[in-house]
Formats: structure tokens, C-alpha cells, sequence
């Protein structure tokens, strides 16, 4: 269907049957979206829902969707069941910490592997890919014997010293990141005298800022989460974030249902809004962020 | 100067000297943390593999017999067949499922974002959680699912209380999850050019043919990530079945029931934790890897005949 003559302009219409066909395939894609929507979404509806009800409409069978009332109280039960406060100060204290020993090492790194010209630049970048295929489990035993013979168990040491030694997953991110800055502004910094410390603060980093907050969110996300790290280390109920307290509500009522439930649910949604809140707001930070580089 | 001289003038320049230095000191963080954190672990584990480490004791050099253990030990292939189940099973079914919400996201239709916000939300729900809601849902008695199969005459399975039905109650959780696999998908759907398309229609190919042809080997590169991805998941998968674990009767019930939730990874964890086992515990690390790696080799081996790069 080869052809070599330039041919005029037209507007193609299909056939009519082919359009109403069209639509009806329209009107059934959307329908699967809404279906296959409300599949993802109806567990979220069942969270709140049970958060906010009576005992006796936990248990109820079969069960109804909206209480009536709405057992506000479920909260209340959520943050006195258990020490709710401690762990999410401490969950909170582990996220700060380990975004800022993130921004701190990973920055610096990336750095030296995307602005300074040195031996080792290929190398550590090589090394940075290889360990990211690296399973956990392989080096979890002998860093935990390490930190137990150093008597960090127990503390947050071991979940806190780490990340200001960088991270291959960010530090691969952010290399990539810096790697599109313009040499010809760093090349006029480095004629006007300026250190790599000079460039790299004020340079480098300001125009880092939408990868650096990918970065910050990503991190916030994972310590929140954290589960295996902090159930190793830390022994101390005192010392549990909010991933390790919320066993608290499991082994003080045996998961059954009653009151118990509904504080178990109402915690869990408590534990799950301050990550909906970061990635909302990331997100639009990020879209910022790829339009300003567009711009560019 | 004489030629040696000005040979060694030549290899490092004063600036060459000055950027050494700068290079190695803005990476010394990650030069110590590889070395403290990967390279000497690595090290150690797989010496400790070698040797009876049953904390506090000192480890004791035994040879292979971790690994021979492996082979006596009962509950070594139910971990693999756990793990290998969750792999096989499940992953084929969120790559299909992930590959049909993208496309359904990809569609010209009103409110796309808020739809695809919908779909990559449980993404973010924290692991515990995860469990401890789809634990509640899928409970044989009160639970919303049985009681809506109720409705259609279904007398519902007991999901994570039966052996049989505990891990896919496993893949339907996970399942809900996939959002990052939604995004990848998405992402390169909408990497597809469009002129391959417009020049099949006009050829004459129909929708099918049309995704067959196009859409699918073009988005290959995605499939074939998760692929490698997947089986080192599925051997590390931890947090929500410790959590189901507990919930199903505190820490003596880790795998219940039946040891049909005894992943690989939890199995570890107790090796090495609970049991203090150091030296059995490492051997399972390394073989995790052997095995993840062989498998992500595997992949790529076969996967050169079928994968597609755009072509520029």
C-alpha cells in the first residue's frame, strides 16, 4: 500500500456501524472502570466503616455498611488501647532522622559520582547498581551481629546510623538527576573560583529540589512502613513505632471482634492517613517538578 | 627533566590529584557503607553459612552440613513450595490484572485521574494494615466477602483460617496492591508511538490483533522486570504473614495453619531470630540468593527471544 504521490487531504469517516459500535465499546469500558474502581476502593469503605461501629454491628450478620451511630468513640479506644502517642512519636523521630541522614549522604555521593571527575566515579556507580540486586537477608544476620556486639540492640541506633551512609536505590536516583544539569553552569562556578562544596551546596542542590523531594517522600513512606527492621531491633515497647505497636491491639484482644475491633480499625486508618497525606502532596510536587525541567 | 619525569608529570596532574581527593571524600559515606554494610556482611554470612553459630556461642566450623540439613530438614520444601506457589500463581495473575487496569486507565474517558488515583491507593496502605483489614474481610463468619457470597448462594471458603485457601487469600490481597505494577504498565502504554498503531489500522488489523502484535511486545521490558523482580519477592515476603501469623495465635503460630503461610522468609527470620540459629539462617540467605539470582538469569535467558526495544 506503497505510495509515492502526494495524496489530498480527507476526513475518514467509518461507517456508522463501526461508530455505534464505538460508543457502545465506550460505554462499556467505562463501565468496567467504575467496576474494577469500586473493587479498589470498597476495602478503604469497609475500614471506615467498621472504625465507626458498635460492637454489636461488628458482629452483626449480615453485616451492614453504614452505622448507625457513628461510634466516634473508636477513636478514642484507638489512641488509649495502646500507647498510640509513643509510637507515633517514635515512628515520627525514626522518618525525620532517616531523611535527613538520606538527604545528607546520598546528595553527597551522587555528586561525586555525577560532577566530580575521578577514578572512582565508574566504579562506585557499578558498585551502586550491584548491591541494589543484593537480598536483604544476605547481610540482615551479620549487620545485626555487629550491632549486638556493639550493644546497640535496643536502641535505634542500628535503624538510624545507616542511612547516613547512603542508600544504592537513591543515590543511583539522584546521580541520574544531576547527571541533567547543564555543565556549563557548574563548568562557569568552577571558572569563578567556586569549590565542589561551593557548587555542590548552591548549585547542585537547589535545582535538586523535585528529585530531593521524590527522595524525602519515597523515604517517609518506608520508614513509616517499616516492619522487619524495627521488629529485629527493638524490643522495648517503648521504643516500637507504630508499625510494631499496632500488634499492641492483636495480642491485648486476640484479634477477635467487639470493641477491640473497632479500635484495631480506627488505629489502622489513623496509621494509614499520614501516608495518603505525603503522597497527595508529593504528587503535586512532583508534577511541579517534571514541568519545571520541561521548561528547561 | 629526563622522560621518566615527565612520564610521571603525565599521570597525575596536580588537578587530577585535586579531584581525587574531592571525589573520594563527597563518597566516603558510601565507600564506608559498602564496605561496613554489604562487603563485610556478605563476607560474614556466607563464612557464618559454614559454621554452627547458636548464639551466644561462639560459631563452630561444620563444612556443608547446613546445606545437607536443608535437604533433612521438613520444613525446608514446604517453604520453597509456599514461596514457589506465591511466585507462579501469583504473579502471572497481578501482571494480567495490573496490565488490564493500565489499559483501562489509559482510556479517553472523564475523571481519568481520579480513577487512577483509586486504583494506586492501596499501594500505600502500610503492610500491617494490609493485613490485619484483609484478614477482617475475608473472615469466614463476619466477614463482608463470605457474606456476600451468601447473597448468591456461595457458601464462602475460609480463606486464611484453610490451609488450601490461605495463600490465594494471599495473591487476592496482594492483588488489591498493585498499583505500582498499574504505574509501570501505564507508563509504558503510553510509551507506545502512536504511528505503529495508526499504520496497523490502516494495514487493516483489528483491536486484538492490534494489542498482540503492538502493545504487548513493546511493553515487554516492564513484564520482564517484574518477572526478575517477582521470585525474590516471593522468597523474602515477610510482614504480612508474621502479622497474619500473630493474629492467628501470637508467635507459636508463625505459617498457620498448617504451615501453608511458612514463607521462605518468615521461615528465615525464625531461623535466625527465634531460634537463634545463625549459622543454618545464613546458609538460607545465600541459598535465597542462588536461587533468585538463577531465576532472574533464567528470565533474561528466555526472555531475549521475546522482548521488544523500541526501535529509534
Amino acid at each position: 500500500m506503497e505510495t509515492t504521490q502526494s495524496r489530498p487531504t480527507y476526513h475518514y469517516q467509518k461507517p456508522l456501524q463501526v461508530r455505534v459500535a464505538n460508543i457502545g465499546l465506550q460505554g462499556l469500558y467505562y463501565i468496567m472502570i467504575i467496576f474494577v474502581g469500586v473493587l479498589f476502593l470498597f476495602p478503604w469503605v469497609w475500614l471506615l466503616s467498621t472504625s465507626l461501629k458498635p460492637p454489636t454491628q461488628i458482629m452483626q450478620i449480615p453485616p451492614r455498611l453504614i452505622p448507625n451511630p457513628f461510634m466516634w468513640i473508636n477513636y478514642q479506644y484507638a489512641v488509649t488501647y495502646v500507647n498510640f502517642a509513643l509510637y507515633l512519636f517514635n515512628t515520627l523521630l525514626l522518618c525525620v532522622v532517616t531523611m535527613l541522614g538520606r538527604v545528607i549522604s546520598c546528595t553527597l555521593v551522587a555528586y561525586s559520582i555525577s560532577h566530580i571527575n575521578w577514578a572512582g566515579k565508574g566504579p562506585l556507580f557499578a558498585i551502586a547498581l550491584a548491591t541494589m540486586m543484593l537480598p536483604g537477608q544476605v547481610t540482615m544476620i551479620p549487620i545485626f551481629i555487629i550491632f549486638s556486639k556493639l550493644g546497640w540492640v535496643n536502641t535505634f541506633l542500628p535503624l538510624l546510623v545507616p542511612t547516613f551512609f547512603g542508600d544504592a536505590f537513591f543515590i543511583f536516583m539522584l546521580r541520574q538527576f544531576f547527571m541533567t544539569i547543564p555543565k556549563e553552569l557548574t563548568d562557569a562556578a568552577r571558572l569563578d573560583g567556586a569549590s565542589h562544596f561551593n557548587i555542590y551546596l548552591q548549585i547542585v542542590m537547589p535545582l535538586a529540589t523535585p528529585a530531593l523531594a521524590t527522595m524525602l517522600a519515597f523515604t517517609f513512606i518506608g520508614t513509616f512502613n517499616a516492619f522487619q527492621g524495627p521488629l529485629i531491633y527493638l524490643k522495648d515497647r517503648n521504643l516500637w513505632p507504630l508499625s510494631l505497636g499496632m500488634q499492641g491491639y492483636l495480642m491485648r484482644y486476640g484479634g477477635g471482634g467487639g470493641t477491640a475491633l473497632g479500635a484495631m480499625m480506627a488505629a489502622s486508618v489513623l496509621y494509614t492517613l499520614p501516608m495518603i497525606l505525603v503522597f497527595f502532596i508529593a504528587q503535586k510536587r512532583f508534577i511541579q517538578g517534571i514541568v519545571t525541567t520541561g521548561f528547561k | 627533566m629526563n622522560a621518566s619525569e615527565i612520564v610521571k608529570k603525565r599521570r597525575w596532574s596536580p588537578l587530577a590529584k585535586r579531584e581525587f581527593i574531592a571525589g573520594l571524600l563527597f563518597g566516603l559515606p558510601w565507600i564506608i557503607g559498602v564496605l561496613a554494610f554489604q562487603a563485610y556482611p556478605m563476607l560474614a554470612s556466607l563464612y557464618y553459612s559454614f559454621t554452627r553459630y547458636d548464639i551466644p556461642k561462639a560459631p563452630v566450623w561444620i563444612g556443608v552440613q547446613n546445606f545437607t540439613d536443608m535437604f533433612k530438614d521438613r520444613f525446608f520444601p514446604i517453604t520453597l513450595v509456599n514461596s514457589g506457589y506465591i511466585a507462579i500463581i501469583g504473579i502471572p495473575i497481578q501482571l494480567v490484572f495490573s496490565l488490564i487496569c493500565a489499559l483501562l486507565l489509559n482510556l479517553k474517558v472523564k475523571g481519568q485521574a481520579i480513577w487512577r488515583t483509586i486504583y494506586i491507593l492501596p499501594v500505600l496502605m502500610p503492610e500491617v494494615v494490609l493485613a490485619i483489614l484483609w484478614n477482617w474481610i475475608l473472615n469466614p463468619n463476619l466477614g463482608i466477602v463470605n457474606n456476600m457470597l451468601k447473597v448468591f448462594g456461595i457458601k464462602g471458603p475460609l480463606w486464611f483460617t484453610s490451609p488450601e485457601w490461605s495463600k490465594p487469600s494471599i495473591i487476592l490481597m496482594q492483588t488489591w496492591a498493585v498499583g505500582i505494577m498499574i504505574v509501570l504498565y501505564l507508563a509504558a502504554l503510553q510509551g507506545v508511538p502512536k504511528e505503529y498503531y495508526e499504520s496497523a489500522e490502516i494495514d487493516g488489523a483489528g483491536r486484538w490483533q492490534k494489542f498482540w502484535s503492538i502493545t504487548l511486545p513493546l511493553i515487554s521490558p516492564v513484564t520482564i522486570f517484574q518477572l526478575i523482580t517477582s521470585i525474590s519477592w516471593a522468597l523474602q515476603y515477610f510482614s504480612q504473614v508474621y502479622i497474619l501469623g500473630i493474629m492467628a495465635g501470637g508467635t507459636g503460630s508463625m505459617g498457620a495453619p498448617r504451615n501453608s503461610l511458612l514463607f521462605y522468609g518468615l521461615y528465615l527470620y525464625l531461623q535466625a531470630f527465634v531460634y537463634l540459629k545463625m549459622g543454618y539462617a545464613s546458609a538460607l540467605a545465600w541459598v535465597l540468593f542462588f536461587i533468585s539470582a538463577l531465576s532472574s538469569w533464567l528470565v533474561l535467558r528466555f526472555s531475549n527471544r521475546y522482548t521488544y526495544y523500541e526501535v529509534t
